[in-house]
């Protein structure tokens, strides 16, 4: 179990997190999700020990390492730009973190040799031991850091954007094939990126973070369908967003009372979030979003129409099921937003 | 013809920048004119004096024994900037500090100097009577008009070869690449014999190179604290200049020839050692 306990880290002038905790399970898979500068791969680093926070404890199963070198934590790190050893072939490369052991626990020359094999065998690379990193593509590269980082047999594996630098549909393939090797290694792995469509497909849980501090954990589900702060809302998936006012229990936009419940919001700005999926449209009808459809396009299996909204000058997307007939530009319809949330107006 | 255009078609890359044949023939214009026809004046001179003649006075006792200490001084002094310009190239590259562009430039310095300048600065400070020398000489060390004083001489001249060639690289050395080694359990020292050294190995030699280069046919700041004692400490450059002197511009060439044939006979080992290390690492 891996414990994060109230970490804290400035750069300079510039506070990169601020009082972090997080708990990690056995066996999960985590991604840490945020835009740059969120501080996410700090604490990466700082949980891998190549970085070292100003305040707060890393815990390793209840044990404190924050003062344990990189080298002494056990922990598989992956670049995202690789860091091979250009100068070693590849089953060198793997074989870099046996070989540098103590003379006591360095298994020989050619058990070490074997290792590296079976490991590339693995990551699907049997037989390119021979061969320079320089000779394989970006996606290759990747997988032998990978099979290096897993020759130590850490009981962490830490990865930084490590599908940032690769092509659409490399990184795919890959993303299927490390849950499977995940799963099938029982290993605790954590993972930085700033796509959250690799966040969703991959992770057990996402950890939103944003301008140091987290800002939400929770299961895919979580953080798409229940957002717990506007952040994430925005962040995590499409969303229209729209300035209304909350008055008497009613929301208003453009001086029109919507008919959506305000709940417990107390009155006054308020922000309006519904995503494209969740809103339907009507010709005439009280309590909707007043639009006119200002463009149509095909998106993937739906209709993405966008309508602007006059009286607040937004534009709203709209996904319609591509099995209807699509409005007509220039048509005057009414939005209703069937799923929506409001936050408190100010936050971004 | 067509085994012409064969030849030819094999050493041309395809390219989208044109000028192969204008830039190659420039080259060898160049290289010809600038190197190439001095050079072998010095050989047609030698041809002229005869076989047994020019081994007289190439291969005399004191031929050899300048040969011996130039080469020698040269490389003694090479290794040492290797070593201490490697430091010097890792704590420009690596660390900040106040003041860091002076000491860049400083490092420069030896190249814009009037060698004969850093020769009596040096000898002055080394001398018996010296500034350092007065506290080496009760120790029994004599550095001013030893090989040890020339060895210094040559470090100082070919310090910023060895820092400039490594420099670049050490800095286009990804520091993810330490990282990595140390999250896979590696310690600093096995990280710098492993990792960092094999990465800089190919400039360092370089570096090496043109300060042995330079080192062997240096003359101005070395006569001043060598002390010139023919057989001892008499360089190969000064000997010849001590020929020409005397009006021997046969001796002279016969000498300048022997130089240049050993100096091209290293330089050419260790461009290929250079190719070879390359090549494995490029590969």
């Amino acid at each position: 179990m891996i414990t994060v306990q109230n970490i804290s880290k400035r750069f300079g002038d510039y506070p990169a997190l601020h009082d972090i905790n997080l708990t990690i399970q056995p066996g999960e898979f985590i991604a840490l999700l945020g835009p740059s500068g969120s501080g996410k791969t700090t604490l990466l680093r700082i949980i891998a020990g190549l970085e070292f926070q100003d305040g707060g404890k890393v815990l390793f199963d209840g044990e404190d390492v924050s003062d344990r070198k990189v080298a002494e934590r056990g922990v598989g790190f992956v670049f995202q730009h690789y860091a091979l050893f250009r100068h070693m072939t590849v089953a060198e490369n793997v074989g870099f973190g046996l070989s540098v052991r103590g003379r006591k626990d360095r298994p020989s020359k050619s058990e070490i040799k074997a290792r590296a094999e079976e490991l590339l065998s693995l990551v699907q690379l049997g037989g390119l031991g021979n061969r320079y990193p320089a000779q394989l593509s970006g996606g290759q590269r990747q997988r032998v850091a990978l099979a290096r980082a897993l020759a130590v047999e850490p009981q962490l594996l830490l990865l930084d954007e490590p599908f940032g630098a690769l092509d659409a549909k490399v990184r795919k393939d890959l993303r299927r094939w490390l849950r499977q090797l995940h799963e099938q290694m029982g290993l605790t792995s954590i993972f930085v990126t700033h796509d959250q469509e690799e966040a969703l497909e991959l992770a057990d849980r996402i950890v939103v973070m944003d301008h140091g501090v987290i800002e939400q954990v929770g299961t895919a589900e979580q953080v798409y369908m229940d957002p717990a702060s506007p952040f994430v809302s925005d962040f995590v998936g499409e969303i229209n967003r729209l300035p209304v006012m909350i008055a008497g229990g009613e929301v208003q936009l453009g001086g029109i009372s919507l008919a959506i419940p305000a709940g417990e919001h107390p009155d006054g700005p308020a922000q309006l979030h519904f995503r494209p999926h969740d809103v339907e449209l009507a010709d005439h009808q009280p309590g909707g979003l007043p639009i006119t459809i200002s463009n149509i396009f095909r998106k993937g299996g739906c209709w993405r129409v966008e309508g602007h909204h006059a009286a607040v000058d937004r534009v709203i997307e709209i996904d319609l099921d591509a099995g209807v007939a699509p409005p007509i530009i220039g048509q005057q319809l009414v939005a209703f937003p069937s799923k929506s949330r409001i936050f408190a107006a100010g936050c971004p | 013809m067509t085994l012409f255009a064969a030849s030819r078609a094999g050493w041309r890359q395809p390219s989208v920048l044109p000028g192969f044949g204008l830039t190659f023939g420039f080259s060898l214009t160049w290289l010809t004119l600038i190197v190439l026809i001095p050079l072998a004046t010095i050989f047609l001179k030698t041809a002229g004096m005869g076989w047994s003649a020019f081994w007289a006075v190439g291969f005399s006792d004191r031929a050899l024994a300048a040969y011996r200490l130039s080469f020698g001084t040269a490389a003694a002094a090479g290794v040492v900037n290797a070593l201490f310009g490697l430091l010097v190239a890792w704590v420009l590259v690596r660390y900040q500090f106040p003041g860091k562009k002076l000491v860049s430039a400083l490092v420069d310095l030896p190249f814009a100097l009037p060698t004969a300048v850093a020769g009596i600065a040096l000898t002055a400070l080394y001398a018996p009577n010296g500034w350092i020398g007065q506290y080496l000489e009760p120790l029994g060390v004599k550095v001013a008009f030893t090989p040890i004083g020339i060895v210094i001489a040559l470090v100082f001249i070919g310090l910023p070869f060895v820092v400039r060639s490594v420099e670049p690289v050490l800095a286009d050395l990804g520091k993810d690449v330490e990282e990595a080694a140390a999250t896979l359990g590696a310690s600093r020292a096995q990280t710098f014999v492993r990792i960092i050294l094999p990465a800089i190995g190919p400039a360092l030699l370089t570096g090496f190179a043109l300060a042995f280069a330079r080192g062997v046919g240096e003359y101005g700041s070395v006569i001043f604290i060598s002390g010139n004692m023919p057989g001892k400490t008499e360089i190969a450059p000064l000997l010849i200049v001590t020929q020409l002197e005397q009006y021997a511009y046969d001796g002279a060439t016969a000498i300048a020839t022997v130089m240049m044939v050993a100096s091209f006979a290293i330089l050419l080992g260790i461009n290929l050692i250079q190719a070879w290390s390359r090549r494995r690492a490029m590969a």
